[in-house]
């Protein structure tokens, strides 16, 4: 048996603030990557059926009843379901955990002692969380051609596609780190009834923004919540004879809101870290 | 005494004036802390529940901000630089923080990982280290499945797989069963051989005693006493005990049977061990009729040497024809010093 021997001085070399950083970093995110390839279809399970049932009954089960024209399900409901995904996926799949990691299992201790700034900790998060994000938005996309039987496609406009989503996950993403590290374990069902169905339903993905003129106040609730700006810009990608907020707007609101919650994230994440 | 200072003189763990106060309280919960260990010293913080330990050991690695003063590690300022700083020290918590996704074994290889500890190199630390803490049948299986105790053996391997310079145990082995306490117990006396430093945090007089080379008595954030455990028990005042084991007459009231007890030249004070059976309904009433007389312990702490107060024990008490059941001389314990500092009253 061989047992590990103390440290012996000199025979390792010494590492800079900087290298140790950039390792520790990509040891703590191939460890999310590793796990939640692991346990992805868990995931999806908690994330992606609400959409999809709604994609289902409002764009198939109510077309098929006569209810709601067809025209409902491809040109506002599929688009904004997709949005949803982007967004929904990134917050929760960062916030549950991060409420648990932090309240009961104390998990994260491991990573919080690794050898880089605590706040790299906290942007590792985000990283993944979008990543996860994008990854269901896109699956949701060929899921809900699937439902519906044919899907909107402009190849032309991808990239705004692409940066939308992107967008879209990263500001659930900082969301879902500022509610995992405020909310104490005890009030975890209530603060995500309060929050995170408002969001859902003010955020245009079962309606297009600009159409909204006729109940005003609604119209403004819904500016406040980034998500509707994600709704817009994948409409504006996916079917742009839709009217839908201008596409330079949309992008803008989502860096602002982005670059707001990644600071509140990366805050409160120090914060509670540290308490 | 670990007896190896002067090799290298740099402190291992060095505070100084070290103060933390939450936010929204009145009272400091570390208060002007001032301390160093040596390289390769088994150091222990003693003290009651909400002394200021845990909040010391969670500056110490990084994890909370002080209020004021400094701490060094390795000669690195941990407040100031505590990347480089958790690089060269290993926590083991007081609560189990496994990493619940991931098996025991990339439990050892993930944190080596975070380290930059190569592939190779982890892979075969981790090895061994589930060999040596007796984990190696059980090193995949599901960190949920885990006891208690080998959840705590499996903190401490992970803890070792950086090679910290230093190790913090956060009471180590609070709420462990015997044969799990032992073990651990065994392995910081390895660690301890092989030269890592060790802090420990505990309210366990044995585990100070036996454990540490030095000992900190903390209460109130503050230090008290700062000795090795054979100091400072030889430091207090009741230098030695007798503890007696006496069945009374029938009719004996034990009230003034004490009394008279402590009336014996050389006895300073007497007591009853919390453990005696006897000695909460005993107290007053004595034992009913009818019952058999119930064996009671007794504890006089004396100013003079127990072989020359213990005649005049044993007469006085077969005078009143008292069976003296046992008799065991002791010399003061870490016990008596901690209460002796931090006062009987519960947290």
């Amino acid at each position: 048996m061989r047992t590990v021997a103390a440290r012996t001085a000199g025979t390792e070399p010494v590492r800079s603030v900087g290298d140790s950083a950039r390792r520790a970093f990509l040891a703590i995110l191939w460890r999310d990557l590793y796990v939640t390839g692991k346990e992805f279809w868990v995931l999806l399970v908690q994330v992606a059926l609400t959409p999809l049932f709604m994609l289902f009954i409002f764009a198939k089960v109510l077309v098929e009843q006569g209810s709601v024209s067809a025209a409902y399900g491809h040109n506002l409901l599929l688009p904004g379901i997709i949005a949803l995904s982007a967004f929904l996926t990134s917050l929760q799949s960062v916030a549950f955990p991060l409420v648990m990691e932090f309240g009961w299992t104390k998990e994260i201790e491991d990573r919080l002692l690794a050898p880089l700034p605590t706040d790299l900790v906290a942007v590792e998060k985000l990283l993944m969380a979008t990543m996860r994000g994008l990854i269901a938005a896109m699956l949701m996309y060929p899921i809900g051609a699937l439902v519906l039987g044919s899907a909107p496609w402009h190849p032309d406009r991808i990239p705004l596609l692409l940066l939308a989503l992107l967008l879209g996950a990263w500001v659930g993403a900082g969301i879902g780190i500022t509610i995992g590290t405020l909310v104490p374990p005890a009030r975890i069902s209530l603060m995500f009834g309060l929050i995170l169905t408002p969001l859902m339903f003010t955020g245009a993905t079962q309606y297009a923004w600009p159409l909204l003129d006729t109940m005003r106040w609604f119209q403004v609730v819904t500016a406040f919540n980034p998500l509707t700006y994600c709704a817009e810009a994948v409409r504006a990608a996916m079917v742009p004879t839709v009217p839908h907020i201008r596409p330079w707007i949309s992008i803008v609101a989502l860096v602002a809101s982005a670059a707001l919650f990644t600071a509140t994230g990366v805050l409160s994440f120090r914060k509670r870290a540290q308490s | 005494m670990s007896g190896t200072s002067g090799v290298d003189d740099a402190p291992a763990v060095e505070v100084v004036d070290l103060v933390k106060r939450y936010p929204k309280r009145e009272d400091n919960a570390v208060d002007g802390l001032s301390f160093t260990v040596r390289p390769g010293e088994v150091f222990g913080l003693l003290g009651p529940n909400g002394a200021g330990k845990s909040t010391t050991v969670g500056i110490l690695t990084t994890r909370l901000p002080a209020t004021s003063g400094a701490a060094r590690l390795s000669g690195i300022d941990l407040l100031r630089d505590p990347v480089s700083a958790r690089a060269r020290l290993a926590v083991v918590a007081q609560r189990p923080n496994l990493d619940r996704s991931l098996t025991p074994r990339q439990n050892l290889t993930f944190h080596a990982a975070y380290h930059g500890v190569g592939r190779a190199d982890r892979n075969e630390r981790a090895a061994a280290l589930l060999e040596q803490f007796g984990l190696a049948d059980q090193a995949d299986a599901k960190v949920d499945w885990y006891s208690g105790g080998m959840a705590q053996r499996l903190m401490i391997a992970r803890s070792l797989i950086h090679e910290p310079d230093v190790l913090f145990l956060d009471e180590p082995t609070t709420g462990l069963d015997p044969q799990a306490r032992l073990f651990v117990w065994d392995r910081i006396g390895e660690l301890r051989d092989r030269g890592v430093t060790i802090l420990l945090t505990t309210h366990d007089m044995n585990e100070a005693a036996d454990l540490c080379d030095r000992v900190g008595i903390v209460d109130h954030g503050k230090l008290l006493a700062l000795d090795t455990p054979e100091a400072l028990t030889r430091g207090i005042r009741a230098q030695a005990v007798l503890d007696l084991s006496v069945t009374p007459a029938a009719q004996e009231h034990l009230a003034t049977l004490l009394s008279d007890l402590g009336a014996v030249e050389g006895v300073e004070r007497v007591e009853q061990p919390a453990a005696s059976p006897a000695a909460a309904g005993a107290q007053d009433q004595g034992p009913a009729a009818g019952d058999l007389p119930a064996t009671v312990q007794i504890r006089l702490y004396l100013s003079a040497d127990p072989a020359l107060v213990l005649p005049a024990v044993v007469g006085l008490l077969s005078g009143r024809s008292a069976a003296l059941t046992n008799v065991r001389i002791g010399t003061g314990s870490l016990e008596d010093v901690f209460i002796d500092l931090t006062g009987r009253g519960l947290r």
